[in-house]
């Protein structure tokens, strides 16, 4: 039978299971969308800039775990749609990129919306094609399933000519076989002896969770193994949700905005067990003093994060779901009640403060309040800055893949499409998308994505006008130099949501805002709630920048002994 | 002292693969001062031979070519390598 590029394509995404995807069409990507036009299987989403695709796309690949596809067509298509990819590459999430090209005789010669987009592609994805022929695509399609999702997971560009997508070619007999992960690495077990031996004699251990944890899938064996030998745990922004956040032994987030007590106990830890994390500065701060006591048994698929930042005694080049399996049967039960008992005195002595938590108004209370209301599944997703923060120290997360937000790259812009990907995979699920109104305006065209999809998404908007984590550093670290980070004008951001046909709410307006609260989140559809705010709350504890982790300022200190931000 | 190091890279042969290769090497602002890069006997593969200073972030980068999906084998010679004084001729002018 003969078959177009386009069509060859879209029966590769068929037989890899795509069944939503989003897109924005243009010249150079037609074909493609003509062929899809004719897929009885996937249903498209009209996104309205490419960066809201490619959000929805991760949105989609965070909560199923599974490649999401995304289309965008040539020149600025595909510049728009850079951010979402480096985004994915940042946080090891498999979505991938098709792109429109111009016919290969024009490339070069500064065609209309002509970009180099594979040398664009090359530093933020974690593999890049470009399609030469329509038969190349039967190869390179496969591989992008199959490179996404094997290993560390991670972004993968196909860029695709016109002509190629309109080139027509015979294909006889079967189709390839479709993409899959490839087996992981195998497991050095003297390495496992080794980290089951420094397990076993550590007397203040420490388990330290990153996003890894989530990609696979470790989350019983990770429960088992903290049960096992009693051990405090903390959280990596990527990792929450690995370990309920209620859980006796959950330190919860640690680093630059972690509570107090959880920096202090890494500071006291004698053994570090590092689980598919990656040191990052946001969570160690001054790597030189970062558990400067302990012994760090590292596990992680990618062996080039292996004494990356820090050396570690034990590294183990796995994944992390098999190391476990392997290890867990040498863990001895066993516990340091000491430890456990010097835990609970340092959670005493340094004590999360969340100020006006039964307020619905406030920074922390509009979270709280929020997720004791919240019923059925749920999936959070945030935006970038202190909101964020603060939904990460104080949001009561059960379970993995339920928490979405932007963590190496730290987009603004990531919350809203984001939520309509998740709502999309997860349609009976309350999709809760905190924000900010920094964040909001960085994509806020996708909230008419999110009424036509009638995505369940509410969008909680801590509105203070201003960026606020900007405001919070220039007050801290700039000698109170505030510039450039409020608004001048206010957004009447209820109007706008109208606007675009989405119910919205402000909390400001009503004279019981938990009772609008709650009727809000408890009808269906996208809703936003608007929550003005005063841009005088800073979210504390915070470590500055280039500090060690112990160096944390809380809301009673001032930042004037840190003249300056180092970073 | 600056001492020379040079790496053999083992890569498909297609175009893109040498800028994947040295992007690595730009975004560390860390020098490549000679690079080589000819197909094997098996014309489906290239060797890129590359003249870096040493430099304790070298077996980072090591680490970091192997992950490429195009690249197949990275080996680091310790000490100058004769392919790159073979050569020398060339550039002596």
């Amino acid at each position: 039978m003969k078959y177009t590029g386009a069509e060859i394509l879209i029966k590769l995404l068929e037989r890899q299971g795509i069944r939503q995807m989003a897109g924005i069409p243009g010249g150079a990507n037609l074909p493609m969308y003509d062929a899809l036009s004719r897929s009885d299987k996937i249903r498209h989403i009209l996104a309205r800039h490419e960066q809201g695709a490619g959000f929805i796309a991760q949105g989609q690949a965070r909560v199923t775990g599974k490649p999401a596809v995304f289309f965008a067509t040539s020149g600025p298509g595909v510049t728009n749609a850079v951010t979402a990819v480096a985004d994915a590459k940042l946080d090891s999430i498999p979505i991938i990129c098709v792109s429109g090209q111009v016919p290969q005789e024009m490339i070069g010669t500064d065609a209309f919306q002509e970009i180099d987009t594979y040398g664009l592609g090359v530093p933020i994805t974690k593999h890049n094609f470009f399609a030469r022929s329509a038969r190349e695509l039967l190869e390179i399609v496969p591989n992008a399933f199959r490179i996404a999702q094997s290993g560390r997971p991670g972004p993968v560009w196909i860029d695709i000519p016109k002509d190629v997508q309109n080139e027509l070619i015979h294909i006889e007999g079967d189709w390839p076989e479709i993409g899959l992960p490839e087996p992981p690495p195998a497991i050095d077990l003297n390495s496992i002896q080794e980290a089951a031996t420094m397990i076993n004699e550590a007397r203040r251990p420490v388990v330290y969770i990153g996003g890894g944890a989530i990609h696979s899938e470790a989350s019983d064996e990770i429960f088992e193994l903290i049960e096992k030998i009693e051990s405090p745990t903390v959280m990596t922004l990527m990792g929450l949700g690995t370990i309920r956040s209620d859980h006796p032994l959950s330190l919860g987030m640690l680093g630059m905005h972690a509570a107090r007590f959880t920096n202090h106990a890494l500071e006291e830890c004698d053994t570090l067990i590092a689980l598919g994390a990656r040191f990052d500065d946001r969570a160690t701060g001054k790597v030189a003093q970062f558990c400067p006591d302990a012994k760090i048994v590292h596990i992680d698929i990618d062996a080039s994060e292996l004494n990356k930042i820090k050396n570690a005694h034990v590294g183990i080049i796995a994944d992390l779901k098999q190391a476990l399996q392997e290890l867990l049967p040498n863990i001895e039960r066993g516990s340091n009640p000491d430890w456990l008992e010097r835990i609970q005195i340092l959670k005493r002595e340094y004590p999360l403060d969340m100020p006006f938590a039964d307020d619905p108004m406030s920074p922390y209370g509009s979270i709280i309040q929020t997720a004791r209301m919240l019923e059925g599944e749920t999936i959070i997703t945030t935006d970038v800055g202190q909101h964020q923060m603060r939904v990460a120290q104080a949001f009561p997360f059960e379970k993995p893949r339920q928490w979405l937000t932007s963590g190496g790259l730290g987009t603004m812009g990531f919350g809203l499409p984001s939520a309509i990907g998740a709502a999309l995979e997860k349609p009976g699920a309350t999709v809760i998308c905190f924000s900010g109104d920094g964040s909001l305006l960085m994509n806020i065209q996708e909230l008419v994505t999110a009424v036509e999809e009638n995505a369940n998404v509410k969008i909680i908007l801590s509105n203070n006008n201003s960026l606020g984590l900007v405001h919070q550093q220039q007050e801290l670290f700039y000698r109170k130099r505030i510039y450039a980070c409020k608004y001048e004008r206010q957004v009447d951001f209820s109007i706008i949501a109208r606007g675009f046909g989405m119910q919205a709410c402000d909390l400001g307006d009503c004279i019981d805002p938990m009772t609008t609260l709650a009727k809000v989140l408890a009808k269906p559809g996208p809703a936003l709630i608007n929550i003005p705010q005063g841009v005088e709350h800073h979210v504390f504890p915070m470590v500055p920048p280039g500090a060690a982790n112990r160096e944390m300022l809380c809301g009673e200190l001032k930042g004037s002994d840190y003249a300056e931000a180092t970073t | 002292m600056n001492t020379n190091t040079v790496l053999e890279i083992t890569v498909n042969n297609h175009p893109g693969v040498i800028m994947h290769v040295t992007s690595l090497f730009a975004r560390r602002v860390f020098n490549v001062d000679g690079i080589l890069c000819m197909p094997t006997l098996d014309v489906s593969r290239s060797r890129i031979w590359l003249r870096v200073k040493e430099d304790e972030r070298l077996e980072q980068m090591a680490r970091q070519l192997e992950k490429l999906e195009d690249v197949l084998m990275v080996r680091r010679h310790e000490a100058s390598h004769e392919v790159f004084e073979r050569i020398e001729e060339f550039f002596a002018a």
